[in-house]
């Protein structure tokens, strides 16, 4: 049961690496359209060869 | 629609073709048919651009694009910097990079949304390009030397889509912010939640004995910085809104809530450094993860509602032509529309909607008041008359003097009439309001009374007995059974195209037992279409196609009729003029041509004469070649809507101050027993009222000014397909689609959503009801209170949500209609 000593301290570590994972995303825009991503993978090719990078989201 | 428009549909939106239409459309090396030529050249445009893909992949079939075409013409507008300020902000390093939000219509299916985005990335310049599908708005970054916004925006237009930029107004972002701080907060819950239920569940299992107690003390000190964040930040906005409550000494739904999770919180801190047995973290995170996710659907559900009522904003142009020296000097500059001044003048050109309102200064025009008035006429215009901001000049130039701008136009008035309904809460409403306000109150004095009885019987338990019996307890899923009905319910109609403008007006509409409709404009089109020919000399096809090249570029709804009656010749007119409300002269091949009124033509009137007709003639030199009689045709679906009804079981009565005997052959047509003519506002207003006294609740339909005092005086009313404006104001509810049968799918809504808040309503009270003797006897744990108490409001709320899916399958129905 020793092994728990360390556990529960890495566990509470995890939850606060997957929480700034998770602000991240939603600072970045990722939760602001909830439907076309799930249609987007349907369509099976790319983008054509894009001129630039994505617009920046940040950018308001 | 029959057969024939599927085996002979327009490729690209899927309209019949019509007989003699030479438009292809080359596809896999098969010709396959278009309708008009604007399907011809967007579809052309997709295939060659190496997008026929899209035809593969879409699941939904694209409006005509022919509307989008006539509108952006002025689309250099865009590029000037002044009017790009509002909408366009360029980045820091570059000045050239440029990003601008637009709003998409045409937007049907996902494929839209691919190919406009694979439209967007093949123009060089552009920089990238992001559309969200949930909104219909895109996000657009270009390299202003490379390329300029007008030609971003025409390329949209070409594939058959219209985008217009528009300014991310603070309202906008606002909501972003606030759903964005939603979702964090849910995210900061919901990880909490996992991870201290991880800590939990092995004390809950471990046989006495089994689990040393610097262990298990471990665990409670995880869970305890755990919940730490999740009480202060993620369950913030229920303290804040307690708060406010205690401050204005109401009880708000937030008090117990606050009161439940605050005790939860700071007794089991207590019970972690006393190393007591009662440590709840894991009931208050797991209370506030579901409390939040109940709210975060409602404001989801809220904002769907509000989307219809941003659309009217568009309608002014971002850009505006300003004359600083009229009427001394004729130079014209370009300004934003939001910078013009009253007393200023500025020229509208042909095709242009005004950005202000004001007066003539100059120039004699017509002008397309629909949008706002319903006046489906075109209003004549001269030197003084009254121009209202956002509607369209037909014919000539204009020079306006603005009179008033911004806030104090007619179109910002209608704009706040919407937005006074979402604000306004309907009766049901307000008494669930008052309702979980006596019951928090009641439910304090209960949790105090039970404190009380178990510090005297059990003083050791009365602490969590109290703090269960505030925390099972759900004043939310009372408090939140008729708003989440409604406010699903509302966001669904406003997709279906009913706008709600008052808060009662759903439940009456439920309720309603009697429907009046007025007759012209609301269940006919209010719309000329040509009935009959009567031909003199040569031949009928002669004679329209005569007419057609007369009408050519005229607005008039008879030149709009006869053209879409007759199909386009060979013929061009030449010399053409055109006399406001009387009628055409031109020559074709040399020889003159008028089309007229009778008067116009200087012929007597002929004896085919029918009653509510009009009649128009075409004559060359040597006398009257041809007659068209054009009258006012029946919605499409007029007659679906009034058979849906009489299945609703409603009665229907038609009143209308058309002559009786036309409101009589309509009512018979359709199957109206009750159908009165020749009647004045008044008589109007009058049968109404006797029907009133009758007992029924009356929903009036009509539109027009004339028919503004009779909404108001039934108890719910409709305005059809953008009414006159004071029909608007007076009307309770805004048909904006132009399919009527969308008011059949509103009251079957209505009443859906009526049975939806009555079983929440009952549920709530029944879970009430057995939840609260149970915790104040003892008999449940704060874990199982939170349970409890959560799962009540998230069935609620999802029972809500239903609303929005039930009502989909009577508008998807009504959209397939089109197609098929």
């Amino acid at each position: 049961m020793d092994i728990l000593y360390l556990l529960i301290p890495l566990s509470l570590v995890f939850v606060a690496l997957i929480a700034l994972v998770f602000l991240w995303a939603v600072k970045s825009g990722q939760f602001e359209d909830m439907e076309g991503p799930a249609h987007r993978i349907l369509m099976d090719d790319d983008l054509p060869e894009s001129h630039g990078a994505k617009p920046d989201n940040d950018a308001h | 629609m029959s057969e024939d428009a599927q085996t002979n549909a327009c490729f690209h939106c899927g309209e019949p073709v019509p007989t003699g239409s030479s438009y292809v459309i080359r596809y896999q090396n098969v010709h396959k048919p278009a309708c008009c030529l604007g399907c011809q050249a967007v579809a052309q445009t997709i295939i060659d651009s190496g997008n026929a893909d899209y035809y593969r992949l879409r699941t939904d079939l694209p409006p005509t694009p022919e509307a989008a075409l006539e509108e952006l013409k002025n689309l250099k507008l865009y590029d000037i910097p002044e009017v790009q300020s509002s909408f366009v902000s360029s980045s820091a390093d570059d000045t050239n990079v440029r990003e601008a939000n637009l709003i998409l219509e045409g937007i049907v299916c996902a494929a839209c949304v691919w190919l406009n985005e694979r439209h967007l990335h093949q123009l060089p310049g552009v920089l990238g390009a992001d559309i969200n599908f949930s909104t219909r708005r895109a996000r657009v970054r270009w390299d202003n030397s490379k390329i300029q916004l007008s030609e971003i925006l025409k390329s949209i237009q070409e594939i058959g889509y219209l985008a217009y930029p528009f300014d991310t107004n603070r309202q906008e972002e606002l909501f972003r912010k606030e759903r964005n701080a939603a979702i964090r907060r849910l995210a900061i819950a919901g990880l909490g939640m996992m991870q201290v239920m991880m800590y939990a569940v092995p004390v809950y299992m471990a046989e006495a004995g089994t689990m040393t107690s610097d262990i298990e003390a471990l665990m409670r000190f995880a869970s305890l910085l755990l919940t730490t964040p999740v009480v202060f930040y993620s369950a913030w906005p229920f303290f804040q809104g307690a708060w406010r409550d205690l401050k204005l000494l109401r009880a708000g739904m937030d008090v117990p809530v606050a009161l439940g999770i605050g005790a939860a919180y700071a007794a089991s801190i207590y019970g972690t450094f006393t190393g007591s047995e009662d440590v709840y973290f894991d009931s208050v995170v797991m209370f506030v993860f579901f409390l939040l996710t109940g709210r975060f659907l409602e404001m989801n559900a809220r904002k769907k509602s509000a989307e219809a009522a941003e659309s009217l904003i568009k309608l002014i142009p971002a850009a505006a032509v300003r004359l600083p020296g009229f009427p001394a000097a004729r130079a014209e500059e370009m300004v934003a529309a939001v910078k013009l001044m009253p007393g200023d003048h500025v020229l509208v050109g042909p095709g242009e909607s005004f950005p202000a309102d004001g007066r003539v200064a100059e120039g004699v025009s017509n002008v397309d008041e629909s949008l706002l008035t319903g006046e489906s006429h075109p209003v004549a215009k001269q030197a003084d008359s009254h121009i209202i901001g956002g509607t369209i000049n037909l014919a000539s130039p204009l020079v306006v003097r603005v009179e008033k701008v911004g806030a104090d136009t007619v179109l910002s008035g209608i704009v706040r009439l919407l937005d006074r309904a979402l604000a306004e809460k309907p009766h049901l409403a307000l008494l669930a309001d008052r309702v979980s306000a006596w019951f928090v109150l009641a439910l304090l004095v209960i949790a105090a009374g039970v404190a009380a009885a178990w510090y005297v019987t059990d003083p050791a338990r009365a602490f969590w007995i109290t703090v269960s019996v505030l925390v099972v307890s759900c004043p939310c899923a009372l408090g939140l059974a008729t708003p989440a009905a409604l406010t699903a319910a509302l966001g669904r109609l406003t997709r279906l195209g009913l706008l709600s403008t008052r808060g009662h007006a759903l439940e009456t509409l439920a309720r309603a037992t009697d429907f009046v409709f007025d007759k012209t404009g609301t269940l006919t089109s209010g719309e000329f279409t040509l009935r009959e020919v009567h031909v003199l000399r040569g031949d009928r096809e002669q004679a329209l196609t005569l007419a057609h090249a007369l009408e050519q570029g005229a607005t008039h709804p008879v030149a709009a009729a006869l053209r879409i009656a007759a199909s386009p010749g060979e013929l061009t007119a030449e010399d053409l003029r055109y006399y406001a409300g009387k009628g055409v002269h031109g020559r074709i091949d040399g020889c003159a041509y008028r089309l007229g009124t009778p008067e116009f033509l200087g012929l007597a009137a002929p004896a085919l004469h029918a009653p509510g007709l009009t009649v128009v003639g075409l004559a060359d030199e040597a006398g009257a070649l041809a007659w068209f009689t054009l009258g006012d045709a029946l919605r499409p679906q007029a007659r679906q809507l009034i058979q849906e009804l009489k299945q609703l079981g409603v009665r229907l009565h038609l009143y209308s101050g058309d002559r009786g005997e036309n409101v009589r052959a309509l009512a018979a047509e359709l199957g109206i027993d009750d159908a009165r003519g020749d009647m004045l506002p008044e008589d109007k207003l009058e049968a109404v009222r006797a029907l009133q006294q009758t007992g029924a609740i009356v929903a009036m339909t009509g539109d027009g000014v004339n028919d503004a005092p009779v909404l108001a005086q039934a108890q719910v009313s409709v305005a059809i397909d953008q009414g006159a404006e004071a029909a608007q104001a007076a009307a309770d509810m805004v048909l904006l689609s132009s399919e009527i049968g969308r008011l059949a799918d509103g009251v079957r809504l209505a009443r859906k959503t009526q049975r939806v808040i009555r079983q929440n309503l009952f549920w709530a009270a029944l879970y009430n009801a057995l939840a609260i003797p149970a915790a104040a006897l003892g008999h449940v744990t704060p874990w199982m209170a939170g349970i409890g108490m959560s799962l009540s409001s998230l069935l609620v709320v999802l029972n809500a949500m239903r609303l929005s899916r039930i009502a989909a399958h009577a508008g998807e129905g009504a959209a397939n209609d089109k197609v098929f």
